[in-house]
């Protein structure tokens, strides 16, 4: 049963650039050899949280979408727990509306970049 | 005495107060989720203090208020929203 779900993490703002990207990179790759397939990510870069989370005021925002197994997610959220470096995640399986939604967004922002160039 | 109190006439009638009929914004404008990573619109739905704001107030009915409900607690839990504020506007 395949089923469509969203991941949001929030990584420790310690971490240098090119660490967040190992990090993400280290997720993806987990997820692509888990028999994932991702459908969008997205980063939103540094940002300030609307509370602290162990004792820390700002940090690196990261969403995958993906398509996979529904045993997938628990494994991805063992990972997520196993990793200090992730200091809180949330998963939500995305109904028809919530893939509609994010369906057409990303075809509003692909629009607007296209316009750009 | 008690025919006298039922009789009580005003020399102007009395303001009848026209309410504004409330309605809910989902389904007037269409919208179908909710989405819980856009913390700007989720502030329309709490008050100063982050809490929800009940259905009685927003208008909104109750199949969408369970799911802005669900999408505020989501929020809250990604600090993308406080759980405990003050002056949030």
């Amino acid at each position: 049963m395949l089923n469509q779900y969203e991941t949001v993490f929030i990584l420790t703002p310690v971490l240098s650039e090119a660490q967040v990207k190992e990090t993400v990179d280290k997720f993806r790759d987990f997820l692509k050899k888990n028999g994932a397939e991702i459908v969008h990510e997205e980063n939103w870069g540094l940002k300030k949280l609307a509370y602290p989370i162990q004792r820390k005021t700002t940090g690196f925002y990261q969403l995958f979408e993906y398509k996979g197994p529904n045993d997938l997610v628990l494994k991805f959220e063992i990972q997520l727990r196993r990793d200090e470096r992730i200091i809180r995640f949330l998963t939500v399986k995305m109904d028809k509306f919530a893939i509609e939604f994010s369906k057409k967004k990303r075809s509003i922002k692909s629009e607007k970049k296209a316009e750009e160039v | 005495m008690s025919q006298n109190q039922s009789e009580i006439r005003y020399l102007t009638p009395q303001p009848v107060e026209v309410k504004k009929k409330k309605y809910c914004r989902f389904k007037k404008s269409g919208i179908k989720y909710v989405d819980y990573k856009d913390p700007e619109f989720l502030k329309k739905f709490v008050n100063e203090q982050g809490k929800i704001l009940p259905r009685r107030v927003t208008g909104t009915s109750l199949k969408f208020q369970r799911k802005v409900a669900q999408a505020v607690k989501r929020a809250r839990h990604l600090a993308l929203m406080p759980y405990v504020t003050d002056l949030l506007k």
